[in-house]
């Protein structure tokens, strides 16, 4: 499948209609999605036939993209009930077979080495202080062949010095992720923020 | 859910040494088809807890879909191919629960979705 196809595709997902600031609630938009998962199955045969973990799967278009680039199986996990509604009636939409899992990441135990691939946008941080952290962390235990993950630029220094115990660490490429005014606390219409693509291999 | 999901899921409660694997209580099993790759099903094998997925196969009303055990030896069947690929990904459970195998709690299954989510004083 074509990049443009594929961003196309997951542009039509719905997404949050009351988004939770607490969760940090963001959609991942079509552009940076569907860079995300083409690379890690053009550039490191990451997904296709392969099973995916999308680890805070929100409204699930990280696992819809994965299967769509034919991942054969995906699993979504998220803490959120409303949004794996959203998220079920996506993977519906795409007619792609996707299992969702409603549960927080800290407490799911995952029995490895079933899990090849896990692909997240997780929250930065930014409302519960080491979220990002624990999401890696728990990525890192339950991939057995590449974790890709969603950081902030900024955090680039931090996120590279930290062991996570990972083999590597690798800034892939820097991506745009578009905010749109989702809160009550965002001032502006629409912000850039400047995001890294990490791919980590347990 | 499918049973390649349930052969992923432990119960986490605290206390509990080995929650897996996890009993299932199948009230709507539905199955939907999908393309058979043998490529796949031979990569995935070794990872599968066998045991669990024949239990598994047994809650979801196909006691007789599996070998009750099973080695490498048997992927170069096609007809074995085709059944650990039906257990594993056409079937699938809508509507239920997952049973701790220590504790007895229910994790309930709704539209596909088991809950997983721990209560505080589980944690």
């Amino acid at each position: 499948m074509k990049l443009k196809h594929l961003e196309g595709l997951l542009g039509d997902l719905q997404q949050f209609s009351n988004p939770k600031v607490e969760l940090e609630q963001y959609p991942t938009g079509p552009h940076i999605a569907s860079r995300m998962i083409y690379t890690a199955e053009n550039s490191f045969d990451d997904i296709s036939g392969k099973v995916v973990a999308d680890f805070g799967c929100g409204c699930g278009t990280l696992g819809v993209a994965s299967s769509l680039l034919g991942a054969e199986h995906v699993v979504g996990i998220d803490i959120d009930p409303q949004s794996l509604e959203i998220a079920s009636q996506n993977a519906e939409d795409l007619e792609v077979g996707i299992n969702f899992i409603w549960s927080d990441i800290k407490n799911l135990k995952l029995r490895g080495p079933l899990v090849d691939t896990v692909v997240m946008n997780p929250p930065f941080g930014t409302r519960k202080k080491g979220s990002d952290m624990e999401f890696l962390c728990m990525a890192l235990k339950v991939a057995s062949r590449a974790v890709y993950s969603l950081h902030k630029t900024t955090t680039r220094e931090r996120t590279a010095l930290r062991d996570y115990g990972a083999k590597s660490a690798e800034v892939l490429c820097e991506l745009r992720f578009d905010v749109p005014q989702l809160y009550k606390f965002h001032k502006k219409k629409e912000v850039d923020v400047a995001v890294d693509l990490w791919r980590f291999v347990p | 859910m499918r049973l390649l999901t349930h052969n992923m899921l432990s119960s986490n409660i605290r206390g509990v040494v080995n929650g897996f694997p996890l009993g299932i209580e199948a009230e709507k099993v539905v199955e939907r088809e999908v393309e058979l790759s043998a490529e796949f099903l031979r990569g995935v094998f070794p990872k599968i807890e066998w045991g669990a997925l024949v239990a598994g196969a047994r809650a979801l009303g196909h006691p007789d879909l599996l070998p009750g055990e099973a080695d490498a030896s048997m992927l170069a069947s096609d007809d074995f191919l085709r059944r650990f690929h039906r257990a594993l990904l056409q079937l699938h459970v809508e509507e239920g629960a997952l049973v701790c195998p220590e504790t007895g709690r229910r994790f309930p299954i709704n539209k596909g979705i088991p809950n997983m989510l721990l209560h505080e004083d589980e944690v």
